[in-house]
């Protein structure tokens, strides 16, 4: 079994696996259950200033889009931050952290953009004994609203500024959560790494209406006859919050900053691509709160068994692997040539990649009267969308035509020269036309 | 008090009510919302999909599954209904292990094909429990049709030419409407009286009159029919019943399965309908499943069907022949009767094993007796008491591609006319599409 224990920030914890600021960790009850079925870490649920808590809806405050067998595929919530005093959860906090020290323990903080705001908690949050915090500047719903959550994290300046004043009034590691809401994810992760910030954890949750109720004519989860939106999360963000982490794993400005990926991470290889992205670690919450704690044991044998086979013996072997190969479209090889083929053998005759490829793209599968379907390589663009259609796994496949071919396509030998849009004689601005 | 399984002879009440209510509910249990959501989902919605051409009435199935998984099963109820009007009926009786199952891709891809029928059967039993009918009937055209049998052709055919504006009378021999969908098929199939909520349902169209015991060539004529009417289409099925031809026929204990099968569906209560320990059921067909099946499931205790051919030719399907074996009925291929031996009353049959040599059965010399205290004879119906007038083609009424019989203005179509399986949704097809020939006839 390899080893899945993971140094993040200097944080040790026994596997990558942290669960995140949300209402699995709002509690000590929770916090506890979750180590014990093996997680390595948790960012506490959002705590906010002192004084009287803020208060949730009494109406449902989640709602999920699901495939045909109920399979939650997507999670909405209008919760807030925690709900319960603040002295209650450093208590908590401080007990847990004592029992647990092997386990890392991270504290989200949402305060006023006010210094003193910060002031005030961060000493009182370094005497639990935690192991850093984590700055809730993502949370779309309710608190931006009072100039808090994603009100801080969609600009950059109120980022740098609050991570310079955690920087200031706290010892130990500062982690800025970002929020996808925003046009371009880069800029948050600069201004945060500006202001000093160890690491940055993304995505926080994107802005969202699950479902429109069509008898009471009302968005769910609806309060009243009303609803706003939620944040949404679950497997069906990670292909957004993938994206967001490669953006900041290959910035030369943010190069090298350490990140805790969050977004749907649902079995080891949601994780293992995150991390292959460049993130240190991950972070759970919708499969926790679509299966239980227990789900985080898949996590570990299944990231254990691919690392073994793999013959990696530390996460640290392949942490960013990916990156180099993420590029910007320009720089892809307008060179590399491929056909779809189709296993004779394999194929079940539905005709999906047909009525596809027919329909909606190039005319470039032929179906005979005995339904047999064959790729006309004179039309075929390798676009791949009769892979993605097909039902059987592997039967469509992409062959690249090696240098030398004819493309039927285009007529023209394939080279195997590496040549990109920048040099392409079709671009008014290529930089190196032949 | 139970009679028990080993009680000799033929005897009622072999299981009590509440055995006998366990055997014949529903052999496929309807699906729930939820599940009809997840086998809807399965459907890959093929292009030009199999399972469309393998349906003989080509229900668009694609889309009525599409139209399921949507959340909308009434509008997939009537995409079923507008190519077959007894698709309620079809969901539960169609041999759709031969027919759109078989040919599912994923029947190809993993030998578990999309459950078309059971789908089908939910979106119908959905309309149908709303009490809706969703056709209604064009201008009237002043036409009047007769349809002579109210079996799935005929339904078909009357449903199809009210819905066009014609006026429809409807006669059948029987006092009840539904054909074979009423008295011939396994009580497990349509359950809780489906057959005749189904006619009461199509009847709704309206324009439909149904007239019961009249027989064509007793009470009816072809002849008068034509004269009063602008058009006739006969639907009379299959009334004859071939025979054993072998010693011992006449003996008590040894009846036609249609007119057992036709007694046990009218039953009210299952208990009362008498069953032999030892039964040998004759035939290899949908006919001798039903029977063998059911008298298992009445409590006999030994039930062979004895079929002279090889199971591979065997005319009931693989999955009707291992219902029949799960339900502990024994199949004996290879085999056809020679006596049935007995004083009076059957006691054992004897049975010659046999050779089949360019299609022809023969028997091989060797002979078996089983015990044998009633024999069904399920080897075939034949056509019988049609107008002489009409061509015949083989053994049954000559019709082209239409349903057109020899005598012009006379259609034909089910069970009686050439061409096509003997199976309800063949039926189903051959009226709706003679109907709408005798429309474009009448109104051309």
């Amino acid at each position: 079994m390899a080893d899945l224990t993971t140094e993040f920030l200097g944080i040790k914890s026994p596997n990558p696996f942290w669960l995140a600021s949300a209402p699995p960790t709002d509690k000590e009850y929770n916090v506890r259950r979750a180590f014990e079925a093996g997680w390595g870490g948790v960012v506490w649920k959002t705590l906010g200033a002192e004084g009287p808590p803020v208060v949730n809806v009494n109406g449902p405050r989640y709602g999920a889009i699901w495939g045909a067998d109920r399979r939650l595929l997507g999670l909405n919530n209008i919760e807030l931050i925690t709900d319960r005093p603040l002295q209650t959860n450093l208590e908590e906090i401080t007990r847990v952290k004592k029992d647990y020290p092997d386990r890392a323990v991270i504290v989200s903080i949402m305060v006023p953009c006010e210094e003193q705001a910060w002031k005030d908690i961060l000493p009182q949050v370094e005497a639990t004994g935690a192991d850093g915090i984590e700055l809730n500047f993502g949370c779309p719903h309710g608190m931006a609203e009072r100039g808090m959550g994603s009100a801080v994290g969609q600009v950059p300046e109120y980022i740098q500024m609050v991570t310079e004043w955690c920087k200031k009034y706290y010892s130990k590691p500062v982690i800025v959560k970002l929020t996808p809401n925003i046009t371009d994810i880069r800029h948050p992760a600069r201004a945060a790494h500006a202001g000093n910030a160890d690491a940055v954890s993304l995505i926080n949750t994107i802005n969202s209406i699950t479902s429109v109720n069509l008898d009471s004519m009302a968005p769910e989860p609806t309060i009243g006859g009303k609803g706003t939106h939620g944040g949404y999360c679950g497997p069906a963000v990670k292909p957004i919050a993938l994206n967001m982490v490669a953006e900041i794993a290959r910035d030369p400005q943010t190069r090298g900053l350490p990140i805790s990926a969050i977004g749907g991470v649902t079995t080891w290889r949601d994780a293992a691509e995150f991390m292959a992205l460049g993130a240190g670690n991950v972070q759970v919450c919708t499969a926790a709160m679509t299966y239980g704690f227990n789900v985080v044991k898949e996590m570990i044998s299944g990231l254990s068994n691919w690392m073994d086979e793999k013959g990696y013996t530390s996460t640290q072997d392949f942490i960013g692997m990916a990156v180099p190969n993420v590029t910007d479209w320009q720089y892809l090889d307008l060179n590399y040539v491929t056909k779809a083929r189709i296993s004779q053998e394999d194929c079940i005759k539905c005709g999906r990649c047909y009525a596809a490829c027919e329909d909606t793209s190039h005319q470039a599968i032929a179906m005979s009267e005995d339904r047999v379907f064959t790729v006309k390589d004179d039309e075929c663009v390798a676009c791949n969308l009769c892979v993605n259609v097909c039902p059987v796994e592997g039967c469509i496949t992409m062959e690249e035509v090696p240098a030398g071919q004819i493309d039927e396509r285009t007529g023209e030998v394939v080279s195997d020269e590496y040549a990109n849009w920048t040099t392409h004689p079709n671009n008014p601005s290529a930089t190196a036309a032949e | 008090m139970a009679t028990s399984h080993q009680a000799s002879g033929i005897q009622a009440a072999r299981l009590d009510a509440a055995g006998i209510a366990e055997n014949f509910s529903d052999l496929h249990p309807p699906y729930d919302a939820h599940e009809a959501a997840v086998a809807a989902d399965r459907c890959y919605f093929c292009y030009d999909a199999p399972c469309m051409t393998a349906c003989p009435t080509s229900i668009d199935i694609p889309q009525f599954i599409r139209e399921i998984q949507a959340g909308h099963p009434e509008s997939a109820a009537r995409t079923i209904l507008e190519q077959n009007i007894l698709g309620g009926m079809c969901a539960r009786v169609c041999p759709t292990e031969t027919l759109c199952e078989e040919v599912c891709v994923r029947e190809t891809a993993e030998g578990k094909p999309v459950e078309i029928g059971r789908l089908q059967r939910y979106a119908t039993d959905t309309l149908m429990a709303k009490g809706e009918h969703p056709f209604t009937r064009a201008a009237a055209t002043g036409k009047k049709v007769a349809v002579v049998g109210a079996g799935p052709a005929g339904l078909s055919a009357a449903h199809r030419l009210a819905m066009l504006g014609h006026d429809v009378v409807v006669y059948d021999a029987r006092s009840k409407p539904g054909g074979l969908n009423e008295f011939g098929i396994a009580a497990y199939k349509t359950t809780n009286g489906f057959a005749q909520r189904e006619v009461d349902w199509l009847l709704q169209i309206g324009g439909i009159t149904m007239d019961y015991g009249q027989k064509l060539g007793e009470d009816l004529s072809l002849d008068a029919l034509k004269e009063a009417y602008d058009a006739v289409f006969l639907s009379i099925g299959l009334a004859g019943v071939n025979a054993l031809r072998a010693p011992g026929e006449d003996m008590d204990g040894v009846r036609d399965a249609v007119d057992f099968i036709a007694e046990l569906r009218q039953a009210d209560d299952l208990t009362t309908l008498p069953v032999g320990r030892n039964v040998v059921v004759i035939g290899g067909g949908m006919t001798a499943v039903d029977a063998a099946v059911q008298s298992k499931l009445l409590g006999a205790e030994n039930v062979t069907i004895a079929y002279r051919r090889s199971r591979e030719e065997m005319g009931a399907s693989r999955f009707e022949q291992d219902l029949a074996a799960s339900k502990g009925v024994k199949l004996m291929f290879n085999v056809m009767p020679v006596a049935v031996h007995g004083s009076g009353a059957a006691a054992e049959i004897e049975l010659e094993y046999t050779q089949v040599a360019d299609g022809k059965v023969s028997g091989t010399g060797e002979t078996l007796r089983l015990a044998a205290d009633q024999v069904f004879k399920a080897i075939g119906q034949t056509l019988e008491g049609q107008p002489e007038a009409l061509a015949l083609e083989g053994r049954k009424i000559k019709v082209d591609a239409s349903g057109r019989t020899s005598v012009a203005g006379v259609w034909a179509g089910g069970d009686c006319a050439s061409g096509g399986e003997d199976l309800t949704v063949t039926a189903v097809a051959e009226g709706r599409d003679a109907a709408m020939d005798i429309h474009s006839s009448l109104m051309g």
